[in-house]
């Protein structure tokens, strides 16, 4: 019985030695800090619509753009001309401080970069 | 409800949806008047101005530019968007003995059609290629998955395939057109993104010999309407049936 206590203890104390780990260096308490541009007024739609559901945002402008042939968006914010780089990347220029700290937190890859371009990477090249 | 209820019923309801058509009728030619026409874009290619200039690629750079066409330096891994081909390759049918060795050094302009019935449109398996109601054969890259099919249906092989990355190839980036990555086919546009700005397609506008007319043929008042009617013109193989909107003028 002491035999099973004990092994049945270490096993979990192996299995849970990461969660330890992160919980004794500070890292779940870790919140990634964004970098909103400065002194440009309100995104697109109001800030709680783009912080949940920007993604299909974007896929609403990826198809009436492409598709539909619609190149502008009205929003109770102004009319926007639909481009990812020329309208999200003028004002969001710090990419790496705003778009990719929270989608690496979360572990989420987007694809848009693979044809997008990024308007700091084509200035240096 | 009785039998001669229901019958007054039934015949004011057929009276009421007779009506409804025939209010219909009459007013949809009024209507169909003030609604505006729409465009059908098309192109014409003279061939004499375009030889004027011999070596000129003015309208090949500025379009590769515009739109981020990557270069391989391998005719195998070729993109293409406008290119330039022998005549004998491009109107294959229209060539004999004569002609063979009269327009030896010809070179034609060519690009993607733009056909009334893409034979691209009717393979595609993911609807990313689809003809628009202005006439523009349009590409969506997000939606092509690289099958192919495409470039084995356009019988103008104005389709090319990214074998590659392309990015590391372009040699200078247009920031606000995207580039396209590996794995996807690509071809003209029609200049989509500009003509919906109101400007003419990269290659009319930096063609210097205004070889290149683009227009709209509903209205027949636009140069390439009264051009098409006054000069003798040909397509690229026509005898498809797939009617092409890029017209060689004489």
């Amino acid at each position: 019985m002491i035999k099973i206590l004990i092994s049945l203890i270490l096993f979990l104390m192996v299995v849970f030695l990461p969660v330890g780990y992160n919980v004794y260096t500070g890292k779940t308490a870790y919140i990634p800090v964004l970098q909103p541009p400065e002194q440009r007024g309100e995104c697109v739609e109001n800030v709680m619509f783009m912080r949940k559901k920007h993604s299909l945002l974007l896929e609403k402008w990826r198809d009436a753009y492409v598709r539909d042939g619609i190149k502008r968006y009205v929003s109770i914010n102004g009319i926007y001309k639909i481009s990812l780089t020329g309208t999200c990347l003028e004002c969001h220029s710090n990419k790496t401080q705003f778009c990719d700290r929270c989608h690496d937190y979360l572990g989420v890859k987007p694809r848009c970069w693979s044809c997008h371009n990024i308007p700091e990477k084509v200035a240096k090249k | 409800m009785n039998r001669r209820d229901f019958l007054k019923f039934t015949g004011i309801l057929a009276i009421g949806v007779a009506a409804h058509q025939a209010i219909n009728m009459l007013s949809g030619s009024d209507a169909r008047q003030s609604q505006k026409k729409r465009e059908k874009w098309a192109m014409a290619i003279s061939f004499s101005a375009c030889v004027k200039k011999e070596g000129c690629k003015a309208c090949i750079d500025a379009c590769h530019f515009i739109h981020n066409v990557p270069e391989f330096g391998n005719p195998k891994d070729e993109i293409k968007w406008i290119w330039q081909s022998p005549f004998e390759t491009v109107f294959g049918d229209e060539t004999n003995v004569f002609t063979k060795s009269m327009l030896k050094n010809l070179s034609v302009l060519c690009l993607c059609n733009h056909c009334e019935n893409p034979p691209c449109v009717r393979v595609c398996p993911t609807k990313a290629t689809w003809i628009r109601k202005d006439g523009i054969v349009m590409m969506d890259y997000h939606r092509c998955i690289g099958c192919r099919y495409c470039m084995a249906a356009c019988p103008y092989d104005a389709r090319s395939f990214n074998w590659r990355e392309p990015e590391p190839f372009i040699k200078e980036i247009n920031r606000d057109f995207p580039r396209r990555s590996k794995g996807v086919v690509e071809k003209c546009n029609f200049c989509e993104e500009r003509i919906s700005q109101g400007f003419l397609p990269a290659c009319v506008e930096a063609c210097t010999e205004r070889a290149l007319i683009f227009g709209d043929l509903n209205d027949s008042d636009s140069e390439i309407s009264r051009l098409l009617r006054t000069r003798f013109s040909i397509q690229r193989k026509p005898h498809l049936g797939t009617d092409p909107k890029v017209f060689y003028l004489f």
